[in-house]
């Protein structure tokens, strides 16, 4: 997101146009990536219930999706839950 | 301008909840607390008496009755209260709250000492300690001060490049609880005058929904105190925008200096609210014997007229600056720090003596003005005097 000085902004922080959090990517905070061995996964699809940043995307046919870098937050809970083990948190080179 | 003349016997809190009647706000959130008291209790009648369509939320405490004045202008409305002393303090956080969203509240303060040990009478620690909080301060020698300057900040606090919380203060009891003659202005005048209020993203607006207070860390809040900084800058003119139409309406004359016989003035004493009265009866007496003194009232306090003030004090060769709270920074009280500092480029500066005067109500009598007087003119003859004097305490 552009960030905008403090004339363009509304007054006071007042959030003037609703639904927007999509604009907020919260993949800038990022410091580990998710690496998923798609071959091990299951499809249970933990990780996308658990993923606080709903960066998890599933497919039509109910399997594990791709992942949103420009909202993973790289917070690793994806990996924790995952019951077969299969997400790796790796440093990402910027 | 035909007004007619209605004259009322009012205390200073009367002349304010009058005001408040003739606004006739959305919403008024108070809680009472001496001596602001008077205030809430001859409104929340008012508001019994059907004389106003005010929505009344009697709150359980001062943290509530500003927090309900926070959503209340939020969503909209023109909301006010007004509060004392501990009042004002159990207010503190959401009084930043009030400013930051830029929200027009305006707040009649009673000024009282804060405690401990609890006492219930006048000093100015309680606006003085809330001083930097982002509202506007205004300061008022008399009821009708108080009265005319709570119908003025309505309009400063409501204007476009402002949308910024106003205090009013005025003295607890000497004030407050005086009766004094007070000019009213007709109902219609001043509803003219406040107009209807249209306030930009109203809550209520479903149909344009926004967010007020969200989280705003490292990378948005400094832009927003930036902008509260730019709001600030414009309060000097449109301040003198507003007095003027006020005048138009009332024939009463407000400025953000008030100068009291500074024409030819040798030297002065700088002070606010009712204590400005009696040092205006001292001066009248001193002129008579030919002693060029004068007074200097900031009525506008924040933002702080630092320039205009400096111009004016900079021929002088002594000042008192008199303050009615203790900053306990060890260098003196509130206004001496801005009056000093405000006087810094100045190639001629006056000699400053600093008073703490007057501290939980204790009084301060034509005799303690005559004495700073008399300690500048020491001065003026190139004696030592005290930089720091506690005026009127015992030793
Ligand atoms: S690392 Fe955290 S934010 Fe990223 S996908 Fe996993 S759970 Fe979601
Ligand atoms: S939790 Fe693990 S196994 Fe389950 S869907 Fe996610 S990656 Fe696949």
């Amino acid at each position: 997101m552009s960030e905008k000085g403090w004339k363009d902004l509304a007054a006071g922080g007042k959030i003037t146009e609703p639904g927007n959090a999509a604009q907020y990517k919260t993949g800038d905070w990022r410091t580990f990536i998710p690496d998923v061995d798609r071959e091990k996964c299951i499809n249970c699809l933990f990780c996308y219930l658990y993923c606080p940043d709903m960066a998890i995307e599933v497919k039509e046919d109910s399997t594990l999706g791709e992942i949103k870098l420009d909202y993973c937050k790289g917070c690793g809970i994806c990996s924790s839950v995952c019951p077969v083990k299969c997400i790796e948190m790796k440093k990402e080179e910027k | 301008m035909n007004n007619k003349l209605i004259i009322k016997p009012l205390t200073g809190a009367a002349a304010v909840s009058e005001a408040m009647r003739q606004i006739d706000p959305d919403v008024v959130a108070a809680y009472p607390i001496t001596p602001q008291t008077d205030i809430v209790m001859k409104f929340s009648q008012f508001v019994n008496d059907g004389k106003v369509t005010t929505e009344f939320v009697p709150v359980e405490s001062e943290h509530s009755a500003m927090s309900a004045c926070v959503g209340a202008s939020a969503a909209g409305a023109r909301a006010m209260t007004a509060t004392a002393s501990a009042g004002l303090a159990l207010m503190w956080e959401i009084l930043y709250i009030a400013a930051s969203n830029r929200l027009p509240i305006v707040m009649p303060v009673v000024n009282r000492a804060l405690s401990a040990p609890i006492n219930i009478h006048c000093d100015h620690s309680d606006t003085m300690g809330a001083r930097d909080s982002g509202w506007i301060q205004i300061y008022c020698e008399s009821a009708q001060e108080a009265y005319d300057n709570v119908i003025a900040a309505m309009r400063i606090a409501e204007h476009e490049k402002i949308m910024l919380p106003v205090m009013v203060c005025q003295d607890g009891f000497i004030t407050s609880h005086a009766m004094e003659r007070v000019d009213i202005l007709e109902d219609d005048k001043v509803k003219q005058f406040v107009g209807e209020l249209n306030l930009p993203f109203p809550l209520l607006d479903t149909d344009n929904p926004v967010t007020y207070g969200p989280l705003d860390l490292f990378d948005y809040y400094f832009e927003h105190k930036r902008q509260q900084s730019e709001a600030i800058s414009h309060v000097f003119e449109v301040t003198d925008k507003i007095y003027n139409e006020f005048e138009k309406i009332s024939g009463r004359k407000y400025n953000r200096v008030e100068t009291y016989e500074m024409e030819d003035a040798e030297t002065a004493i700088v002070a606010l609210n009712s204590t400005i009265g009696t040092a205006k009866d001292v001066v009248d007496t001193l002129r008579q014997k030919g002693e060029k003194v004068g007074l200097l009232f900031p009525r506008m306090f924040r933002p702080f007229p630092a320039e205009e003030i400096a111009e004016i004090l900079a021929r002088l060769s002594a000042v008192a600056v008199l303050d009615r709270s203790e900053t306990f920074s060890g260098t003196g009280g509130p206004m001496l720090a801005d009056i000093k500092s405000a006087l810094y480029e100045k190639e001629n500066k006056p000699v400053i003596l600093n008073y703490i005067y007057g501290l939980g109500g204790r009084e301060i009598n034509p005799a303690h003005i005559e004495q700073v007087f008399s300690d500048l003119k020491e001065v003026q003859k190139g004696n030592e005097v005290e930089k720091l004097t506690y005026l009127g305490v015992r030793e």
